[in-house]
């Protein structure tokens, strides 16, 4: 099914990625031809078939909540863009009107 | 010396500092050098470490004079994959996101190098998140073959691939998602081997494809691999998908030979119709198979019926995974911030900025593949082909123990040749990507060239768990083909002086 530029705009909010208005033409007929071609998996009957989960067979790999060391929130903070008083400092989120 | 040092196999190396006819700085040295010679043409390396090369380097010589412990790989120099944390030390994964990222922590893997007291001589190049087949996705500039500086070294690990094949270091560390080790192994004329997924941590690996990622050794000779995959294979409680117990012992029988081993030919992977094998490929491949039989294993033609949905299963569950793990890159935590009025503005323009097309075009696909109402129909469909594509494996192992099949369906591309068509760039992965869906063992081994003189991978898949037979298999065709993994011809980097190709120009 060809994507048309609302879908590539509505999946690049959802993705959180600002595009240039040559780059959604861009990705449109990409997407599209992608998509076309991953469809075939819709070929196939799964009817019983389980999704794979770990290659090898694991599933709910438990330990012991132990208390140990980690990083320090310095060590934890020490690459972020800004920070201050001991958080990562972001702007505005909820907008005042 | 010198140049004598950096042609060794990282076996011969260490007879060599064992026996102290040269010391781990001399070596590590030695191959600084010729990387500071040669890379401005390779560039295989987004950065050298040589001032922590030359100091484990010179800790390792100083422990091994005192009769102190050394590591089973003491001083031999190593190319790291730059998507591999290390502590302090840039880690970029070849993306202006992640730019100037220096990491609190080091990756299980490279904690264990460390221990092993192999000297990392420099982090390397790769398709950007380790999505490509040819580095010519890195925001740093694409890396060069070897064999031919005109053409791609393969991808996505194909800074580790060039560096080991320009004997810039004779071990290398690459990632495998969909066949980022043996695709530009198989380029560049080099053993590179996928271990089986969860033998290998994923800790400090900075993820891609979670259900797909894995690390894994290129080397020019079996042995080295083998010894590397020592070093790193083993169980980390910090990685939940890490497979409990000891990891498969490849070492003790590496040189018994494969008398007897049935070995399964997939007769999907060489039709003309599947992913358009060349004949170069071809030719190679069943001269392969035929030294195989000589060599007393016995072969049979084996289906994979499902094999052919791979790469359309792989390109819905890789960027649906994608898509969720590089949501983190968020200008938040870490990596590029571009500033915006709110926090939203602020995360779409650091993404919009910092990723480059391809990981934009993936992470769309995945988030289109995720959002609702197409989950059924993509994700979900695609991981139940999946499972039917692990039973064409086990079905197939019911009649054999080792499966052979090209690694890629051509030799080395040139520079730009597939870089604007997505589509056709993903189908170099189509004999590759159903290991990395079963979560299988399988292992890349040159064997001859093609008649341009392009190095031609063979793929040896083993069933889960099963490197043992996979590295003696690739062992025993090794030591019969006599693959002299020194590039050569008229477009090929020339070789450190005084050592010529044993196959001539």
């Amino acid at each position: 099914m060809p994507l048309s530029t609302d879908d590539v705009r509505h999946v690049a909010r959802l993705a959180r990625l600002a595009l240039a208005d040559e780059a959604v033409e861009d990705l449109r007929a990409q997407l599209s031809t992608i998509l076309a071609y991953a469809e075939k998996v819709g070929e196939v009957a799964t009817t019983d078939v389980p999704p794979t989960g770990h290659a090898y067979g694991l599933s709910n790999v438990l330990r012991e909540d132990v208390p140990r060391p980690s990083l320090s929130p310095e060590e934890a903070l020490s690459t972020a863009p800004q920070a201050e008083n001991g958080r990562f400092r972001v702007p505005q989120i909820v907008s005042e009107d | 010396m010198a140049s004598d040092l950096v042609t060794r196999s990282a076996t011969e190396l260490l007879d060599i500092l064992n026996a102290g006819e040269a010391s781990a700085v001399e070596v590590t040295r030695a191959h600084l050098d010729r990387i500071h010679e040669t890379d401005d043409r390779v560039h295989a390396f987004l950065r050298t470490l040589d001032d922590t090369a030359l100091a484990h380097a010179d800790d390792v010589d100083r422990r091994r004079a005192a009769g102190e412990a050394v590591g089973a790989l003491a001083g031999v120099p190593l190319a790291l994959k730059d998507i591999l944390c290390t502590r302090g030390q840039e880690t970029t994964c070849a993306s202006r996101i992640l730019e100037h990222y220096r990491p609190p922590y080091d990756a299980t893997v490279v904690e264990k190098l460390r221990a092993a007291d192999a000297i990392v001589v420099g982090k390397t190049n790769m398709d950007e998140f380790a999505m490509g087949s040819s580095t010519e996705n890195s925001a740093f500039g694409t890396s060069a073959n070897p064999w031919d500086l005109q053409r791609v070294p393969g991808g996505s690990s194909g800074g580790t691939s060039a560096a080991v094949a320009a004997f810039d270091a004779p071990l290398g560390i690459g990632t495998d998602t969909g066949g980022s080790i043996r695709q530009p192994a198989a380029l560049c004329g080099l053993v590179g081997m996928k271990p089986t997924y969860g033998l290998v941590s994923r800790y400090g690996l900075i993820a891609f494809a979670s259900s797909l990622d894995q690390v894994g050794p290129l080397s020019r000779t079996v042995t080295d691999a083998a010894h590397l995959f020592t070093a790193i294979a083993g169980h980390d409680p910090r990685d939940a998908t890490s497979i409990p117990g000891a990891a498969p012992e490849v070492l003790s029988g590496l040189e018994t030979g494969i008398e007897g081993l049935r070995i399964g030919v997939v007769r999907e992977f060489l039709q003309a119709d599947t992913g358009g094998v060349e004949p170069g490929v071809r030719a190679r491949v069943e001269e392969a198979v035929a030294r195989l039989e000589a060599l007393g294993a016995t072969t049979v033609e084996v289906s994979l019926p499902h094999a052919g949905y791979g790469v359309a299963a792989y390109y819905l569950i890789a960027p649906s995974e994608a898509s969720s793990n590089l949501s983190r890159y968020d200008g938040v935590r870490y990596g590029l911030r571009v500033d915006g009025e709110t926090v939203e503005e602020m995360m779409a323009r650091t993404r919009g900025e910092g990723f480059g097309t391809e990981v934009k075009r993936r992470i769309m696909i995945g988030t289109y593949a995720l959002s609702a109402g197409y989950y059924d129909a993509y994700y979900a469909q695609a991981q139940r082909v999946r499972t039917l594509i692990t039973r064409d494996f086990e079905a197939a192992y019911a009649d054999c123990d080792l499966l052979v099949a090209p690694t890629a369906p051509t030799t080395a591309f040139r520079i730009g040749e597939k870089a604007d068509d997505p589509l056709a760039m993903y189908l170099n992965d189509i004999f590759t990507i159903p290991s990395n869906l079963a979560g299988a063992p399988a292992l890349s081994l040159p064997v001859g060239l093609d008649d341009a003189g392009l190095p031609v991978g063979l793929q040896l898949m083993a069933p889960l768990l099963g490197e043992a037979m996979l590295f003696r298999a690739a062992r025993a065709l090794e030591a019969d083909l006599g693959f002299d993994p020194t590039p050569h011809g008229a477009g090929a980097l020339p070789a450190p002086a005084g050592h010529t190709s044993r196959m001539g120009t």
